[in-house]
C-alpha cells in the first residue's frame, strides 16, 4: 500500500472539476483509491462522497492507493491533483 | 423607460426583446400506482443519455477552446455516473414506490443538503452543480430539452444559468445577458466575455422576469439596462451600436496585415502571456511572437516547485505552438507581490524593493539552476529568448549568465540537445539598468522595457496605491527619458530593444515609443489589432 499526504491548494477545494478528472484518472487502474480526509473514508471513484467531504483550499487529505498498479497509480494520481487542485 | 443598475461583466452595446428563462418545473408526481423494474429501468437509461450528452458537450466545448467548461461538463458526467447516486436513487424508487423523476430530485436533495448544511459559499456552488445534474436527469426522463431554446435573436434574462445551460447556449442568437445573481468571475460572465456578448448582472430579478417581450437596451460596460427604453435612448443607442460595429469591422480589416509604419519601419508586435495556454489566444489574435511569458505562474499558488520535466514540457508547448515565431521566455519573477509557500522569504518593509526577480534566484540557486535546465532543454524544440527580470546592475547579469552556460555544458554531456543559439536579454525596470544600459548591451543580446515597474520606481510612486493614480504616469516625461536613453544605448550595440509593460498597450504612447526607435512592442493579445492599426498609421 502507498500513501501520501496532499494538501489542497486551489481554493474551493474538491469542487465539481478538479474531483471529476480526479474520478476519470482513479478509474484507469485497477488498484483500490481512497482519500481520508478529518477521519472520513471515501472511494475516489465516488464523485459526490468526494465533493461531500466538504474540503476547501489548505486542507490536507490523505491517498491511500493498494493494488497491483498502486505505483503507477500513485504517481498518476499525486501528479493529477498537483495539476488541478 | 425604466433604467436598471447592475454590474457590467462584459463590455458591448445590445438592443433587443427582453426574453425571461424560468426554470422548467421539476418532477411531475404520479398518481397512477407504479412498476418499480420500468422506474429503475426508465432511471438506468437516462443516466446513460445524460453521461453521452455531456461527453458530446464537452467535446464540441473543447473544440471551441472552451477548456474549462469541458472538464465541467465532464465532471457532471461522472456525477450522473456516481453509484451512490444510482443507489440512492433505486432506493428511494424501491421504497416509496414513487416515480423515478421524484427519486432522482429526492435523492438530489439529499446530496444538495449534504453541502448546503455545511455554512460556506465553497459549498453552494457544488449545490448548484448537483442540482444541474438533477435537473437534466429529470429534463430526460420527461422528454423536455436541458438546453435554451430560442425562437429567434433575444436579450436573454434569468435568475442566474447553470453551467450546462450556458455552455448550450446558442451563441448567434445571444445579443446579451442579463441576469439578477452573477459575479463578474462568475462562468456566465467568462464565457460571455470570451464570446464577446455583452453582459450584466446583479440585477433586479423580480422586475426581469415580468418583462419578457419588453424591448432592452444593454450597455455591458456601463452596467445599465433599459426597459422600454424612449425613441429619443433608442436612437442614441442605435448608432453607438453601429459605431460599435464599424469599429470591430475596422479592426478585423487590418487581420494579417504587416506591423509596419507608413514609411516601412517594421516593429514586432507581440503579445504577453502567463501560461502555455494562452498561446491559441496569440494566434487568434494574429501575433506570431511571444514578447513575455511570466513563467512565475507556473510556480504560485502551489506547494512545491514545479519539477524540471513539468517546467520543460511548459516551455516546449509555448515553443513549439507559437513555431516558427519566437519566443521570449523570462526567468521566474518571485517576490514582491507575489509569494511561493516554499521559498523561505523573510518579511521585508518595501517588497517592492526587496528580494525579487533574478535577486532571489540568486540567492535560490538549486530553484534557478532547475529552470534553466528546463529553458535550455526546451530551446531544441523552437526559437527561445531568456530574459532576466530585476536587473539593476552588471554583475547579477554576468552570474547568471555563467550559470546558463555551465547548464549548457551539463546538458551537453548528458547528450541532450539545446539549441545552437537562445538569444540571453534583460529588462530594463529600474532606472539604475536604464542608465547604466551602455554598459549592460554589451554583454546582452537584447533589452525589454517593464514599463509597470519602470515607472512605479522613476516617479517613486507605489503603483497599488490608488491614491497615487494622478502621479503615476507611463507616459510621463521622465519615463519617456529613460526609455529614451535605453533605446539609443540599445543601439549603439546593435541589440534590440522592446517595451513589455502596459505602455505598449497605450495606442497614445505608440508614436513616442515607435518615433524613439523601439523595435518590438509586447501586448496583451486582445491589444494586438488596436496597436497593429496605429502602427501602421503612424508617419514615422
Amino acid at each position: 500500500m502507498i500513501s501520501f499526504d496532499y494538501k489542497l491548494n486551489d481554493p474551493m477545494g474538491f469542487h465539481a472539476r478538479p474531483t471529476g478528472q480526479l474520478v476519470k484518472e482513479a478509474k484507469k487502474f485497477e488498484s483500490q483509491i481512497n482519500l481520508t480526509y478529518r477521519g472520513k473514508q471515501v472511494n475516489a471513484l465516488r464523485m459526490m462522497a468526494i465533493m461531500g467531504l466538504g474540503t476547501i483550499g489548505g486542507d490536507m487529505v490523505t491517498v491511500t492507493v493498494e493494488g497491483k498498479d498502486e505505483e503507477a497509480a500513485a504517481s498518476a494520481i499525486k501528479e493529477l491533483l498537483e495539476k488541478t487542485v | 423607460m425604466t433604467i436598471l443598475k447592475g454590474k457590467g461583466v462584459s463590455a458591448g452595446i445590445a438592443i433587443g426583446k427582453l426574453k425571461y428563462y424560468d426554470r422548467k418545473g421539476m418532477a411531475e408526481r404520479s398518481d397512477s400506482p407504479i412498476i418499480t423494474e420500468a422506474e429503475e429501468g426508465r432511471f438506468n437509461n437516462a443516466v446513460n443519455a445524460a453521461a453521452k450528452e455531456l461527453k458530446s458537450l464537452a467535446g464540441s466545448l473543447r473544440e471551441d477552446g472552451q477548456e474549462s467548461a469541458a472538464l465541467l461538463m465532464e465532471a457532471h458526467a461522472e456525477m450522473a455516473e456516481d453509484p451512490d447516486f444510482s443507489e440512492a436513487v433505486i432506493l428511494i424508487i424501491k421504497e416509496k414506490k414513487i416515480t423515478a423523476e421524484e427519486a432522482v430530485e429526492e435523492a438530489g436533495e439529499k446530496f444538495v443538503g449534504a453541502f448546503a448544511s455545511m455554512d460556506n459559499p465553497e459549498m453552494k456552488v457544488r449545490a448548484y452543480d448537483v442540482r444541474d445534474v438533477v435537473n437534466r436527469l429529470i429534463n430526460i426522463m420527461s422528454g423536455k430539452n436541458s438546453y435554451i431554446e430560442l425562437d429567434g435573436a433575444c436579450v436573454l434574462a434569468s435568475d442566474n444559468l447553470t453551467p450546462s445551460e450556458t455552455a448550450s447556449l446558442d451563441k448567434e442568437k445571444i445579443q446579451a445577458l442579463v441576469l439578477s445573481e452573477g459575479s463578474s468571475e462568475g462562468h456566465t460572465a467568462i464565457l460571455a466575455r470570451s464570446f464577446g456578448i455583452p453582459a450584466v448582472v446583479g440585477l433586479s430579478g423580480e422586475l426581469l422576469s415580468c418583462c419578457s417581450n419588453a424591448s432592452v437596451i444593454v450597455d455591458g460596460k456601463s452596467g445599465e439596462v433599459i426597459l422600454e427604453p424612449d425613441l429619443k435612448t433608442i436612437e442614441k443607442y442605435e448608432k453607438a451600436v453601429e459605431e460599435q460595429k464599424h469599429s470591430a469591422e475596422e479592426l478585423e480589416s487590418y487581420r494579417g496585415l504587416p506591423d509596419a509604419t507608413a514609411k516601412g519601419k517594421t516593429i514586432k508586435l507581440y503579445c504577453n502571456i502567463k501560461s502555455p495556454d494562452e498561446v491559441s489566444e496569440v494566434l487568434k489574435n494574429d501575433a506570431h511572437g511571444i514578447g513575455l511569458f511570466r513563467t512565475e505562474f507556473l510556480f504560485l499558488g502551489r506547494e512545491a516547485a514545479p519539477s524540471e520535466e513539468e517546467q520543460f514540457n511548459a516551455y516546449k508547448k509555448v515553443l513549439t505552438e507559437i513555431f516558427p515565431g519566437e519566443a521570449v521566455i523570462r526567468t521566474l519573477d518571485i517576490g514582491s507581490d507575489k509569494k511561493a509557500s516554499y521559498i523561505n522569504q523573510t518579511w521585508e518593509e518595501n517588497p517592492a524593493l526587496g528580494l525579487r526577480g533574478i535577486r532571489l534566484c540568486l540567492e535560490n540557486k538549486e530553484l534557478f539552476r532547475t529552470q534553466l535546465r528546463a529553458l535550455y532543454r526546451a530551446s531544441a524544440f523552437g526559437n527561445l529568448l531568456i530574459m532576466l527580470p530585476m536587473v539593476s546592475g552588471a554583475e547579477e547579469v554576468i552570474e547568471a549568465k555563467a550559470m546558463c552556460e555551465a547548464v549548457i555544458r551539463e546538458l551537453k554531456s548528458e547528450g541532450v540537445k539545446v539549441a545552437d543559439a537562445v538569444p540571453f536579454g534583460i529588462m530594463i525596470e529600474t532606472p539604475a539598468a536604464a542608465l547604466i544600459s551602455d554598459e549592460l548591451a554589451k554583454i546582452v543580446d537584447f533589452f525589454s522595457c517593464g514599463t509597470n515597474d519602470l515607472t512605479q520606481y522613476t516617479l517613486a510612486c507605489d503603483r497599488t496605491n490608488g491614491q497615487l493614480d494622478r502621479y503615476y504616469n507611463s507616459g510621463h516625461r521622465a519615463v519617456l527619458e529613460i526609455l529614451r536613453i535605453t533605446t539609443k544605448n540599445a543601439h549603439k550595440e546593435g541589440i534590440w530593444v522592446g517595451v513589455c509593460g502596459e505602455a505598449a498597450a497605450d495606442t497614445e504612447l505608440t508614436e513616442a515609443l515607435v518615433a524613439m526607435g523601439i523595435d518590438e512592442l509586447s501586448v496583451s493579445p486582445g491589444f494586438v489589432l488596436p496597436v497593429r492599426r496605429k502602427i501602421r498609421s503612424l508617419n514615422v
